[in-house]
């Protein structure tokens, strides 16, 4: 017998060297990123009042004041991001998976859009603000949810044609048999199939637009007052996050905790809830 | 009889549906194309008066008309370097951890906190950044730094500054802990679609952990590892808020990366909404059409190198 020790021992230092880095690499990581999140709900919690809900953005140097002003208007915008973005998106990515499953059409399209899905969201801020301005006008509630629905759109067009490609093509060709005419067949049947995935992306396309700064900060301005007028300059929750932590007021960087830690709650929950409803999904379908 | 006039609607119907999808399907392609076009065209004015110079330009003045986007440009792609240094590293070794080592529950628990950590608002690692990091840093580490790598020979130059907390490598560290999410997500996905058997069958051999991951993995997946290297990338380039609190804006190109600077989403978020609506607001939509091709060029590279994955950024 002539087992090379030597040869085996070097392996077995380098596969334990590897390991360890390996396990020191995720300790690190998930130390950073916990520290991040332990951060916010602590600053957060010790801000929250009720004050939050009730009352504006008061000026700096004041002592009570809250950011409802935002509240409204993050809840306005993003509800109307997805009310036009959502059903438009469906639509589109109906046909990416009905009309244009193969061929030249279908794989531009769905090359843009991808391109479209991981664009830097301020260039796409600079666009909606371009086109608001050349129709005539400015910053607006109106211009800012049209830069949120250029983020939900290509979102939820990926996420339906995805999900209506995963249905069973038995599914498909049994209504049609029945005589069924297409465009049922696609809203009633398939559509009603792939109904948890196509919510599960709506769900991420609303966190993803709850969250954005970048093309808020000059479609919608921000406004310390306020507001359910659309036509108006409009505050939301990032970019009164931005204002709020940019000043050295003290109790102006404390609401912008609280609204950190409202925003990043909300977002994780809708995440939570996103995966929990395309899981129970799978569990069925097996 | 009724009949032909039922499938003359229902025909109808299918031909509206059609139509009605379709025409909604082709605006996201003109969207895209638009958005590049009113780039192109906002930033015309600029590009028609300084040219290429625009972006070789070192100055940016907006009180003397003068806009260079020289030192923009390089703070974006510094910072998303410094980010991608350490990101990629430690996404790896976190990704290796998930597929190789872990016990099913860890990697199930694990994962699943990576992939709602990636979907955190980049404005709250811009906070975390301004608020936790920058007074730890500029008190305590970047002092060190300066003192002790500073003075060292060829390298020390990159690690001079003052100790003020914000600037290139403190954005590039944000920026890396933003990222790392996101990136460590992809290359775990990547990972998992390495055959069992092929990884198996190397086990049999008598290969280590290490040789299956570096021989067998690495090689099965190495474009879509590049992939997704190139998204992540995509996303330090477009960054806007979590480099916006911490870059210090400062126009300068400096070796010295303790030193505080500018990027080109920082000078857009910071310039743009009180900027006068002549010269100066065209000199950010260009600067915007910059950023625009850049991170078109990267994500055309990325989307070639994942095409045998079935899954990018639409699903995080």
């Amino acid at each position: 017998m002539n087992i090379n020790h030597g040869l085996i021992r070097r392996r077995q230092i380098v596969n334990a060297l590897a390991i360890a880095l390996s396990s020191i690499a995720t300790v690190i990581g998930l130390f950073f990123l916990f520290w991040i999140l332990y951060t916010t709900f602590n600053r957060g919690i010790e801000a929250m009042s009720l004050n939050l809900f009730t009352m504006v953005t008061p000026p700096a140097g004041a002592t009570e004041g809250g950011i409802a002003n935002a509240l409204v208007g993050s809840a306005l915008m993003c509800g109307l991001a997805l009310l036009v973005g959502a059903p438009c998106g469906i639509a589109a990515g109906i046909y990416l998976a009905e009309y244009a499953k193969l061929g030249k059409a279908g794989s531009i399209i769905r090359f843009v859009n991808d391109i479209l899905l991981s664009a830097p969201s301020i260039v796409l801020g600079l666009f909606a603000f371009s086109v608001v301005t050349a129709l005539g006008g400015g910053f607006s509630g109106w211009a800012g949810a049209f830069a949120l629905m250029l983020i939900v759109l290509p979102v939820v067009v990926r996420t339906t044609d995805e999900m209506m490609r995963l249905q069973p093509k038995q599914l498909r060709e049994a209504s049609l048999s029945l005589g069924i005419p297409l465009w049922k067949v696609n809203t009633q049947i398939l559509l009603r199939a792939a109904l948890p995935g196509v919510t599960t992306g709506v769900l991420l396309a609303l966190a993803r637009i709850s969250g954005e700064t970048a093309p808020l900060l000059f479609t919608a301005l921000g406004n310390s007052f306020f507001t359910l007028n659309m036509g108006e300059a409009m505050e939301s929750v990032p970019t009164s996050i931005a204002k709020l932590a940019m000043n050295p007021d003290e109790f102006w960087n404390k609401l912008a905790w609280a609204a950190a830690f409202l925003m990043t709650s909300f977002v994780l929950l809708i995440s939570v809830l996103a995966r929990i409803i395309l899981r129970t999904n799978k569990a069925a379908n097996d | 009889m009724s009949h032909a006039g039922v499938n003359a609607s229902d025909h109808r119907n299918d031909w509206l549906f059609k139509m009605l999808v379709a025409a909604l399907a082709w605006s996201a392609f003109a969207l895209l194309l638009g958005a590049a076009l009113t780039m192109a065209w906002g930033g015309r004015e600029v590009f028609a008066r300084f040219g290429f110079g625009f972006v070789t330009g070192q100055v940016w003045d907006p009180v003397m008309g003068e806009y260079g986007a020289l030192a923009a440009i390089y703070g974006t792609l510094v910072t998303s370097a410094i980010a991608l240094l350490l990101a990629v590293p430690i996404g790896f070794g976190i990704a290796l951890f998930l597929t190789e080592l872990a016990p099913s529950w860890i990697r199930a628990w694990v994962g699943t906190a990576i992939e709602l950590l990636a979907g955190i608002p980049s404005i709250i690692y811009g906070m975390w950044g301004i608020f936790v990091l920058v007074p730890l840093l500029g008190e305590h580490v970047y002092p060190w730094i300066d003192g002790n790598l500073g003075t060292l020979p060829i390298i020390g130059p990159l690690f001079r500054g003052p100790p003020i907390g914000v600037g290139f490598l403190t954005a590039g560290v944000v920026l890396a802990i933003m990222v790392l999410p996101f990136i460590t997500a992809i290359m775990r996905d990547v990972f998992l679609t390495v055959p069992q058997r092929l990884k198996e069958s190397a086990y049999a051999l008598g290969s280590t952990t290490f040789e299956v991951v570096w021989d067998i993995v690495l090689p099965y997946t190495r474009g879509a590892v590049v992939g997704g290297i190139f998204l992540g990338l995509g996303r330090a380039l477009g960054e806007t808020m979590a480099v916006t609190f911490v870059i210090g804006s400062t126009y300068q190109i400096t070796a010295a990366m303790l030193e505080p600077g500018h990027s080109i989403t920082a000078v857009i978020a910071n310039e743009f909404a009180e900027a006068d609506p002549g010269m100066h607001r065209s000199a950010l939509v260009a600067l915007g059409f910059v950023l625009f091709v850049v991170s078109f060029v990267v994500l055309l590279l990325a989307k070639l190198m994942l095409r045998k994955l079935n899954r990018d950024a639409g699903t995080l």
